[in-house]
């Protein structure tokens, strides 16, 4: 069974930081399908599209009819443990720290068996649910845990490896004057973490009644190079999750509007923020991905949708964003040998003043912070919220030449647009 | 036990000959080429046949890369009309002399070298599990990275459940094989084993303890098939291959393995060879895993499925026991010298069945059977063969 989580207790500073050793990263092209499935959190395998087999590990053609057509397809989650074991000499670095560390074999009722990682709280015999997770190299991996999950599974030591649970760890929120700051700061420490709430231009009023008394608010400004490096000196070195709430969206395009100065606070408040952060608590968090139960764990980002296509009602916001999204994949890549996890969110216009004449829906705050823990509970990497946001993507994978007409006919819900 | 005709071609007028075994290092320094060097000169030693005379060769090794066997033979100054690399892990040497056999028979070549040799650097053992197949690669390695013992536990474990077989029984295959070795100057495990020490080993991948693994280890073991004129004529003897068989990825509905590919072929065998499992005087199993030997005795027909653990409990398998079993102490007493592991129980059955085994022969063998299990490309092994040997008619 799964063994409650402590409260993690000081460290010692004689100690070493346990540097990240990541698990083993080569994979097929083929094997990478499943990785674009766990990203997004779905239970995906290849399907043949001429005989219907179900195919595990990943295959370039069908073993059964031999036709090379296998798409990825969502697969039913249910499975029985058909034998286990506990790795206690394992051959590599990673799950030699780990060890011992559980594997099963699981036949799953779409048809393969599977080699899965073992929650605690299973074992042979038993009806399990499968999902693939991204690991700490950020690759899939099959996951088998009880039918009916248990309370505490979350704490099992393997879950929480391929997870970024707030549970006992220290977030940084980064813009507490925005609703969705309020929301995200709320949400964290209801999930059990200690929170940071960062507060630009202190001397201007702020409602700190509306954040929960465990939060501790602290001056950001993250168009500031300065005041982002003063604030990683005084807390960098103990934030876990960092989820950049800053945001400066105005609508407008390109001929309709004069100068620069709007267009230049956005690259200041989304690009710019996002570097001053990225360079200053990035490379902390990368050193501390190994550092116990409360290592660090995730970095999270909250862009528009209209980051994948533009949206010319607010044209200039969905180039930044754009600009966003292609500097957050190099920060992956550059967080990856820490094993931390960049999670992009996608959002749909936000139930906020500055998309005041956006018609509905639109996404309310608690709903995109409900969607953040929810995303580090359970370790997925890019997330869409918000029925727009999913229409997009839609769209895009449709046609995304039709997606840009249609982008263009619709306004941004004012007269005279 | 009457056999039904088999309608394969017999081995007949094929010997194997000139059995080697370079001694076994726990690490080298050298490389894959030096010890497979040493085994063809060694061949040529054993037989009084020039090296320059092989006119075929059969390569398995791990750790050979980037080469194969073509590479080898300017690296090592061979001039063959017949080349062969087989990369079949534990199945290599049946299906090496299975190969050589034909080609010798229907004259393509005269003299086939059969070698199977690895080194094993400080981290050889690491990087061959790493890189061992795609699907391992994919699906295997990234959950837990136990390698070839984490794969064996969850066989072993199943197969333990279904079939009612408990550790102690595994034990006596590990500490009759140990028994073996002590008579087996180059095997690595110099020190007595009990049955209480086997229970009390620490646990690698539960249910696999420390003595169901075998040590990895350099070394290399090689044979000579030839014709039997081509043997009479430089004045040594071989062996005769009455019946082989092999298997690769039978189709059997396990969920997970209990049956190796043996099941598939088995009657062919016995049928081919005119001889039944009852007239074996002894017997050479791949020897991974204990449990490995244990499904191996069932699917060779010597018990049937689920019987292994009463069949190990009724028998003695030492060298002098009623049912004499991996007599050079096997890969998990004498070591697993890598693609050389394969080998091992076919050289050490080619000297018994010759009575050249010294210190290891079974008084009086005459007939013995030697099988091969190989390649956990994902979740089960998928290559096996067996081949039943005879002395000189």
């Amino acid at each position: 069974m799964v063994e409650p989580l402590q409260k993690p207790a000081r460290r010692t500073p004689l100690q070493r930081t346990r540097r990240q050793a990541l698990p083993p990263v080569i994979r097929s092209r083929s094997g990478m399908l499943l990785t674009k499935a766990a990203a997004e959190g779905r239970f995906a395998l290849q399907r043949c599209r001429d005989c219907g087999t179900f195919c595990y590990p990943a295959h370039d053609a069908c073993p059964v009819c031999l036709s090379v057509e296998l798409a990825l397809e969502d697969a039913p989650t249910g499975g029985l443990v058909v034998s286990e074991t506990t790795v206690r000499v394992p051959a590599d670095v990673y799950f030699k720290e780990r060890a011992p560390w559980r594997v099963a074999l699981v036949k799953l009722d779409c048809g393969p068996v599977v080699l899965a990682h073992l929650h605690a709280g299973c074992g042979e015999g038993d009806r399990v649910t499968m999902s693939l997770q991204l690991d700490k190299a950020g690759l899939a991996a099959a996951f088998a845990r009880p039918a009916n999950i248990p309370p505490d599974a979350a704490d099992d030591p393997q879950w929480r490896e391929m997870t970024a649970s707030p549970k006992f760890r220290r977030a940084l929120v980064t813009d507490g004057r925005t609703a969705v700051g309020r929301a995200t700061a709320a949400a964290l420490a209801a999930a059990g973490a200690t929170v940071h709430v960062g507060i630009a231009e202190p001397w201007k009023p702020f409602d700190g009644e509306a954040l929960p008394q465990s939060c501790e608010i602290v001056p950001l400004d993250v168009t500031d190079e300065r005041s982002v490096r003063d604030l990683a000196a005084d807390i960098g070195g103990k934030v876990d999750i960092l989820v950049n709430t800053a945001e400066y969206a105005r609508p407008g395009g390109l001929l309709d509007r004069r100068g620069t100065g709007t267009i230049r606070s956005e690259i200041e408040h989304n690009y710019l923020g996002l570097v001053h952060l990225a360079q200053t608590f990035g490379p902390a968090m990368r050193g501390r991905g190994a550092d116990g139960i409360d290592s660090a764990a995730a970095w999270v980002n909250l862009f528009s949708v209209y980051a994948l296509a533009n949206w010319p009602a607010y044209g200039t916001f969905s180039a930044v964003e754009a600009a966003c999204l292609s500097l957050s994949h190099c920060l992956r890549a550059e967080m990856r040998p820490g094993g931390i996890r960049v999670i992009n969110f996608f959002t749909g216009p936000l139930d906020t003043e500055w998309f005041q004449t956006v018609p509905p829906p639109k996404v309310a705050p608690q709903t995109l912070a409900k969607a953040i823990v929810s995303a580090l509970d359970r370790g997925i990497e890019d997330v869409f919220v918000g029925d727009v946001a999913e229409d997009v993507r839609r769209r895009l994978q449709a046609n995304p030449k039709a997606l840009e007409h249609e982008l263009a006919r619709q306004g941004n819900g004012q007269a005279g647009q | 036990m009457p056999k039904p005709a088999s309608p394969r071609t017999p081995y007949d007028g094929v010997v194997i000959a000139a059995p080697v075994t370079i001694p076994y290092e726990r690490y080298s320094i050298e490389s894959a080429h030096w010890w497979i060097a040493r085994a063809l000169r060694a061949l040529a030693e054993t037989s009084g046949i020039s090296a320059r005379d092989f006119d075929g060769f059969c390569l398995s090794s791990f750790t050979v890369g980037p080469d194969t066997a073509i590479g080898l033979t300017q690296h090592l100054g061979l001039s063959v009309r017949w080349l062969d690399h087989i990369p079949l892990g534990g199945a290599s040497a049946i299906a090496a002399l299975r190969r050589a056999a034909r080609a010798v028979q229907a004259r393509d070549c005269d003299v086939v070298a059969c070698v199977g040799g690895d080194t094993n650097h400080v981290d050889s053992f690491r990087r061959t599990l790493e890189n061992f197949s795609r699907f391992s690669q994919d699906a295997v390695y990234p959950y837990g990275a136990g390698g070839a013992n984490a794969s064996f536990a969850l066989i072993a474990r199943h197969y333990m459940n279904r079939f009612g077989v408990r550790r102690e029984d595994l034990g006596r295959i590990a500490v009759a094989q140990r028994a073996n070795a002590l008579r087996n100057p180059n095997a690595l495990m110099k020190t007595p084993l009990t049955l209480e020490q086997y229970m009390a080993a620490r646990p690698i991948a539960d249910p696999i303890h420390l003595y169901d693994c075998v040590m990895p280890c350099a070394g290399a073991e090689a044979f000579l098939v030839m014709r039997e004129e081509t043997a009479a004529s430089a004045g040594i003897k071989g062996a005769r291959i009455l019946g082989s068989i092999e298997r690769h990825n039978a189709r059997l509905d396990d969920v997970v393995q209990n049956h190796g590919g043996w099941v598939a072929d088995i009657d062919d065998l016995y049928a081919m060879a005119g001889v039944g499992p009852d007239r074996m005087d002894f017997v050479q199993t791949y020897d991974d895993y204990p449990v490995i030997v244990m499904m191996q005795l069932e699917d060779l027909g010597f018990c049937r499925k689920g019987e292994g653990a009463a069949f190990v409990q009724q028998h003695d398998l030492t060298i002098d026991g009623t049912f004499p079993h991996n007599t050079s102490g096997g890969q998990l007493s004498a070591g697993q010298a890598g693609a050389a592991g394969a080998y091992l129980g076919v050289t050490e059955a080619v000297r018994q069945v010759l009575g050249t085994a010294g210190p290891t022969q079974v008084p009086g063998a005459r007939v013995g059977l030697a099988s091969g299990f190989g390649m956990i490309n994902y979740d089960r092994g998928l290559s096996s063969g067996a081949v039943i040997l005879a002395g000189e008619s």
